[in-house]
């Protein structure tokens, strides 16, 4: 693990919001959603990292904006060292197949007037995978790489369950032999034992291939379980990113700690020291000073509402963005 | 259910059984189920998605009348639900018995003022006055966490966030002091942090009300840490039933076992999950035996040929199977 697949540095985004004339009349400010406020990650080969956060934090708009679906205001992505908004870089369409996602919904990602087989073929045939004639074959081969049977190909996605669905997309990010997985809650949608099959074969596809997987989700003890390193997002800003274990051992940043101590445990007598965060996540349109995290925090300082922490390496454990990170 | 049984149960489910018919098949979505729920308890059902627990929680109430066949038992003060006509289950609806849903985006009206839903619930199910009436909106607002209540009166759904619909979903529901609570997966649209402050509450209401709540649920550990009672449901059967503690610790049923393995807790990290084989039966076309047995390690010929009642097996606790798993057989392989 050493190699450096992806560099995201310093990347944001803000969706501009409409500002009608009788909004700009009436003195508004403009309603812009910033989505992404500077996130810097490296990828490195063969490693999984895990992005957690509650909803509305940035996490699919940072995948999104890793597959080229958004285009960020600032920043810039870089693929093996090549910025992937480059004009040059843009046309080549070689980055659309080397990097792949896979999407949430079983239900609205796969189209329903297409057999498998006709799903498949278009990945494999609009990036010149192989000839037409040796399509047949490459199909069986994706069916075996993710346990469905060779008689899916001529079924259309309504007769599959979620999980199949999730194989049939799985299918198709691999069909073009890509280098790097952006999974996007991949599992939310499916039931445990479902989900505990699709998490095997991920994680086997990987061992195998040589994949790379950034795997975006909400469920804590899933990414723990699949995770090399761990990156924490709040409000568009990476506050904790670390190693796996280390981080979910011990969580640096009060947002990791709270966040971690409110999946409930299957322990019905460990109803451990729950920290309770108060109120809800802040609306991206209006992001407090400071620290964002301030409003919530229960150890907040006069600094935390002037400051904005800067992600900084902490002895013994990953990158924390806190100004008290060491009493904590 | 040793000791206390002076108490009388707040409500008594027994063989209920919802059957819908589609193009000339009948589905068996729920299969005589039965459990009882006393005043202040908390019955979590878990299963998965198509195992019957929401077509359960609607039987109740009657809600799945419009689409299928409901029989069975519903003992709500001496009285039999399911028997009842709309006219008489109208009252109970929302007033003796509240309900909340999954969706909180979906299942308030969009055009209408969170406070005029509010107040819809109690006109219908009590005597108080207009001011009375508002009164209550803003203390329910208030007892569910809304900061600035009697401002939030006059907004509409969209102008809260998820968690603050599912708030005041709740809101409506307990306005009319519900004496019990079906929760139909209150928390799954929900965020960690919001479900801990969303079943926090629940909690805290069914205490100072003396409510009694059925909570269903696809994740054990809610189940941990809100039930006293579980029942586990596979293919619209309960399998395995008993107290949280005792279930969660030593389950009995493989199906309970398979559950909890499936979820990656106290496992080495990227390690192969357990996961059971196999996918759910149909409900069109279900074994003649046992449900499970198609995908149980334990299995035995017995099995396949006739269905295990749900039975007494002690300390309060009930199993439908005939090959027990043992304490620590299944949890420690």
């Amino acid at each position: 693990m050493s190699e450096t697949v992806l560099e995201i540095r310093d990347v944001s985004l803000t969706f501009r919001g409409k500002r009608g004339v009788l909004d700009v009349v009436a003195g508004r400010p403009p309603r812009d959603v910033n989505a992404l406020n500077g996130v810097t990650l490296d990828l490195k080969r063969g490693e999984t990292l895990g992005v957690v956060g509650e909803s509305g934090c940035g996490k699919s708009t940072l995948a999104r904006c890793i597959v080229r679906l958004h285009e960020p205001n600032g920043g810039e992505i870089l693929f093996h060292g090549s910025d992937v908004f480059a004009p040059d870089q843009r046309r080549d369409r070689s980055y659309n197949r080397r990097v792949q996602m896979m999407f949430q919904d079983p239900y609205s990602s796969l189209n329903p007037r297409m057999t498998t087989s006709q799903i498949l073929k278009e990945a494999l045939l609009v990036h010149g995978m192989c000839g037409e004639a040796d399509v047949p074959e490459r199909l069986e081969k994706l069916m075996d790489l993710v346990q469905l049977p060779r008689d899916a190909l001529e079924k259309y996605p309504h007769e599959f369950s979620g999980g199949q669905r999730q194989r049939i997309a799985i299918a198709r990010a691999l069909a073009v032999e890509p280098e790097v997985l952006i999974a996007d809650e991949l599992v939310s949608a499916l039931d445990v034992s479902v989900q505990a099959q699709i998490v095997n074969l991920l994680l086997e596809l990987q061992e195998r291939l040589g994949l790379t997987i950034l795997f975006v989700a909400h469920d804590l003890r899933l990414v723990r379980h699949v995770s090399n390193r761990v990156a924490v997002i709040y409000l568009g800003r990476i506050v904790e990113i670390g190693d796996s274990e280390t981080l979910f051992a011990s969580p640096s940043h009060p947002y990791s700690q709270a966040l971690l101590s409110a999946a409930p445990s299957l322990d019905p007598d460990d109803k451990g020291s729950k920290i309770h965060l108060e109120g809800e996540l802040p609306s991206p349109m209006d992001i407090p000073p400071g620290c964002p995290f301030h409003v919530r925090c229960r150890h907040k300082t006069p600094k935390c509402t002037a400051e904005l922490p800067v992600l900084r390496p902490l002895e013994g454990r990953g990158a924390v963005a806190c100004h008290h990170a060491e009493k904590i | 259910m040793t000791l206390t049984q002076v108490q009388t149960p707040l409500l008594e489910v027994a063989n209920l059984c919802t059957t819908f018919t589609a193009g000339g098949a009948s589905i068996p979505a729920v299969r005589n189920v039965g459990f009882t729920l006393n005043r202040g308890e908390v019955l979590g059902l878990v299963g998965e998605s198509g195992s019957g627990k929401s077509v359960t929680l609607r039987s109740i109430l009657g809600l799945s009348r419009r689409y299928g066949e409901t029989t069975g038992e519903v003992l709500w003060r001496g009285d039999n639900l399911v028997a009842m006509p709309e006219s008489s289950l109208r009252p109970i609806r929302g007033g003796e018995i509240a309900m909340i849903f999954q969706e909180p985006m979906t299942s308030l009206n969009p055009l209408l003022t969170v406070g005029v839903q509010i107040d819809e619930t109690l006109k219908a199910h009590t005597r108080m006055t207009a001011s009375e009436r508002k009164k209550r909106a803003i203390e329910m607002l208030d007892l569910v966490g809304i900061p600035a209540a009697r401002s939030r009166l006059g907004e509409y759904p969209h102008q809260f966030s998820g968690g603050m619909r599912q708030r005041v979903m709740i809101a409506i529901a307990l306005a009319a002091r519900p004496k019990l609570l079906l929760a139909d997966e209150p928390t799954t649209a929900l965020d960690v942090t919001i479900q801990a402050q969303i079943l926090d509450l629940i909690l805290s209401l069914a205490k100072d009300f003396d409510m009694g709540v059925i909570l269903v649920t696809h994740d054990l550990g809610v189940v941990a840490q809100t039930c006293d009672q579980v029942a586990v449901m596979y293919a619209g059967r309960i399998v395995e039933e008993g107290a949280v503690r005792a279930v969660l610790k030593s389950p009995q049923h493989p199906y309970t076992v398979g559950l909890m393995r499936s979820v990656p807790q106290n496992v080495p990290p990227r390690t192969p999950l357990y996961s059971i084989p196999g996918t759910p039966p149909s409900l069109l076309n279900l074994p003649q035996g046992c449900a499970f047995a198609p995908r149980c390690p334990n299995r035995s010929s017995a099995c396949d040929q006739s269905r295990p009642e749900l039975l007494d097996t002690g300390g309060g606790r009930a199993l439908a199977c005939f090959n027990k798993v043992r304490a620590g057989e299944g949890a420690a392989a």
